[in-house]
């Protein structure tokens, strides 16, 4: 496990980036993480980010796509749109969360 | 991974009306788009009915002359054998959230993936552009799948 330094903040990551401790995640380092994949954050990405940290929070990994349209009600067109080219590992990135397991 | 090694462009062949035969090029496309990989999806001869209205949501696991179901094919044979794997093997399925066929067709469209029907099939089996899910983009021939396909890699499936 490495650190990292997130504008003034220093918070754990693995390898690739993806914080090891969702409880160090603030908005400011959300807005960070999401600088470095070239989005500015929006009301929009944050109904999906505190969707993921909900669910992830109840269920213990970051949601599928599937599941951010059904149990988020974010639709499939709006993911890719608000995260382009990789949805749901880089929601799951600047939400704070591990890197998505799921095939799909 | 170096940027420059990194896959770009795929374009999946899914020639095979099974379950087995759909799902892990739905699967693989789905992946793609998810990696920010562009992707076409190509649909071909008994493939097509994965892409089709009225035959998406009844894709069957075939339970005869499958070596891997450890099944004799003298037992699948059994009128509704077929259909009790397939409901089996969706409900995994569906722990996992994977969707069922038609539904997956939408997720791919949505996601990105441009979906086509293969106008030698389309013509063979008398079918017209209203048998298909509203999210095919068209149906072509060979040649443009490889123009399509350009700079991409070719999976066939």
């Amino acid at each position: 496990m490495t650190e990292k330094k997130v504008g003034s903040m220093t918070v754990d990551v693995d390898a690739e980036g993806f914080m090891t401790d969702a409880s160090q995640w603030t908005e400011d380092i959300a807005k960070a993480l999401a600088k470095e994949e070239g989005i500015e954050l929006t009301e929009d990405h944050f109904k999906v980010i505190s969707f993921m940290r909900k669910d992830f929070a109840e269920n213990g990994t970051a949601p599928s796509i599937r599941r951010l349209n059904k149990a988020g009600g974010i639709s499939t067109k709006d993911l890719y749109s608000l995260f382009p080219d990789g949805p749901a590992k880089k929601a799951a990135k600047i939400s704070g969360l591990p890197k998505p397991q799921g095939c799909v | 991974m170096a940027e420059s090694n990194k896959i770009k462009k795929v374009s999946i062949v899914i020639s095979k009306g099974s379950f087995d035969g759909v799902y892990p090029g739905l699967i693989m496309a789905n992946g793609a788009r998810m990696e920010g990989i562009e992707t076409t999806v190509f649909f071909t001869f008994f493939g097509l009915e994965a892409i089709m209205k009225k035959k998406a949501d009844k894709i069957k696991v075939a339970t005869v002359g499958n070596p891997a179901m450890h099944l004799p094919s003298l037992l699948g044979i059994i009128p509704g054998m077929s259909a009790f794997a397939t409901h089996k093997m969706k409900k995994e399925m569906e722990k996992l959230d994977i969707p069922p066929v038609g539904e997956f067709i939408e997720m791919l469209s949505d996601a990105g993936a441009e979906l086509y029907a293969c106008k030698a099939t389309v013509d063979m089996f008398h079918l017209t552009k209203v048998d298909f899910m509203p999210q095919v983009n068209d149906i072509i021939n060979v040649a443009t799948f490889y123009e399509k396909s350009a700079g991409a890699e070719i999976i066939f499936t």
